[in-house]
């Protein structure tokens, strides 16, 4: 298991538009977010986007990559051949998700980082709640991709899948418009993201995230990942 | 000793029967061939054999092992390499080699085996820049990195080129000298003259003969299978 996590990190840090979209981007969208000095409401703009961009992220890694790579994996007849080894196939599912779910959670940080010295963003102060609604929202997006390539018969059947689902995921986040009508709002707190953003703004403001948006992101982790364990296609 | 025992194994797809009622054992040591036309059912059986498809009817018994029932213990016994089974393409060579050795207790030496396939010069070269003929010894030399008892070989020279074959060949027979009981599956009837004990070749999902390549061979293999199988061989 461990030689299947550090070989899935090196193939991870290979691909070049991963580490692209998922960690130089959402930096430098931060970054451009940052620049103006705008704000709305007396809240800097960089402040309202970093929960944005750390949705964001999950998205990339979760929703854009693990499908694509599951899939690919499928396609390739990787996993068959892992099913005559005593490895198994299972084993290397887990190796892809537990390394981009330390992807997800050290690019967080690394927006964190850039927040706090580039643009002066002050860290979540309610650091236990902000933890954990990042690995929720990411373990959120990264189940979600795991029912996609649960299912999807190519990479690139997942890679599309993926990429449509990014939009009203990234919407409900505010990733366009951060300040969503009451009603959009409404729809939008029952979607990971939607809540996920909301409640990373809360524990950054200060206080502890609200149960339901907990439920919600917790929810939706748990009903994919069993979704896709019963669906799973190993070939 | 028997290595592999099959018996009345059938395997339905839906309507279509992949394969019907074939019976056949593998000595231990021995390398038997399975050959046939595309689709006659040959990688039903070696999936059915390697525990990744659950048959309709029969038994068999690889190393004494039920495939599905024992998986656990099988995959320790059995080296298995697929048809048209790839690999990530950003891994090397020796990564890829190191990553397999990992899943057994006490593999083959890697730096031997990729000496034997002449894939030294290739450790740190990515599957994806590796020729069509490098990544066939690749997927043998996964194959047999775990020091199995039993290998089952599918299309194993699909790809070489001629002195590619023949050093393949001459692997296969240093593997059986080791003890090593071999299932090739195989399009070329030289190869299974050369290499085989016994072949048997398949038609429609069954056995239509089976036995030793030189006493099958009327004159050659080949026509042998060609009278068997129909027109043309694929």
């Amino acid at each position: 298991m461990k030689m299947l996590t550090i070989t899935e990190a090196k193939l991870l840090v290979r691909e070049p538009l991963a580490l692209f979209w998922g960690l130089a981007f959402p930096m430098a969208l931060l970054a451009v977010m940052g620049l103006p000095s705008s704000n709305i409401g007396g809240v800097p703009l960089v402040t309202i986007y970093e929960p944005i961009v750390i949705a964001f992220i999950g998205v990339v890694f979760g929703v854009q990559g693990i499908p694509v790579q599951v899939a690919g994996y499928r396609e390739r007849r990787i996993l068959r051949r892992l099913a005559t080894t005593p490895a198994g196939p299972v084993r290397v599912v887990a190796a892809q998700l537990i390394v981009s779910l330390v992807v997800v959670l050290a690019a967080t940080a690394g927006v964190l980082a850039v927040g706090r010295l580039g643009f002066g963003v002050p860290l979540p102060r309610q650091a236990a709640g902000f933890v954990a609604v990042a690995v929720l929202s990411a373990t959120a997006m990264l189940a979600l991709g795991l029912l996609i390539g649960a299912v999807a018969p190519t990479a690139r059947s997942a890679g599309a899948a993926g990429t449509v689902l990014f939009f009203p995921l990234m919407y409900f986040a505010g990733l366009w418009t951060p300040q969503l009508s009451p009603a959009t709002r409404h729809i939008g707190q029952f979607t990971p993201l939607g809540a996920g953003a909301q409640a990373l703004r809360d524990t950054m403001a200060g206080s502890w995230p609200h149960p339901q948006a907990l439920l919600v992101l917790a929810g939706w982790t748990l009903v994919c990942a069993v979704l896709a364990v019963r669906v799973f296609r190993w070939e | 000793m028997t290595a592999i025992e099959v018996e009345g194994l059938s395997k339905r797809y839906g309507p279509k029967v992949a394969v019907d009622d074939v019976s056949f054992t593998v000595a231990e040591g021995e390398i038997f061939g399975l050959l046939g036309r595309n689709g006659a059912g040959k990688s039903t059986t070696v999936d059915c054999l390697a525990g990744l498809r659950v048959p309709n009817r029969g038994r068999i018994r690889v190393a004494g092992l039920d495939p599905r029932q024992d998986r656990r213990e099988l995959r320790q016994l059995l080296g298995v390499q697929l048809q048209e089974s790839q690999l990530p393409d950003r891994l090397t060579v020796g990564e890829a080699m190191r990553l397999y050795a990992s899943f057994y207790p006490r593999p083959a030496d890697v730096d031997g085996l990729l000496e034997q396939l002449d894939l030294t010069d290739k450790r740190t070269t990515r599957y994806r820049r590796l020729s069509g003929g490098q990544k066939q010894r690749l997927s043998i030399a996964l194959a047999l990195i775990g020091r199995p008892r039993i290998a089952i070989l599918d299309e194993l020279t699909t790809g070489l080129d001629p002195v590619a074959r023949r050093d393949t060949w001459q692997l296969i027979d240093d593997i059986r000298n080791q003890g090593v009981t071999i299932v090739l599956v195989t399009h070329f009837m030289d190869e299974a003259a050369r290499l085989c004990d016994r072949v048997a070749i398949m038609r429609d999902g069954r056995i239509a003969a089976l036995g030793a390549p030189a006493a099958l061979a009327q004159p050659t293999l080949e026509d042998a299978f060609v009278a068997l199988t129909g027109r043309r061989t694929s």
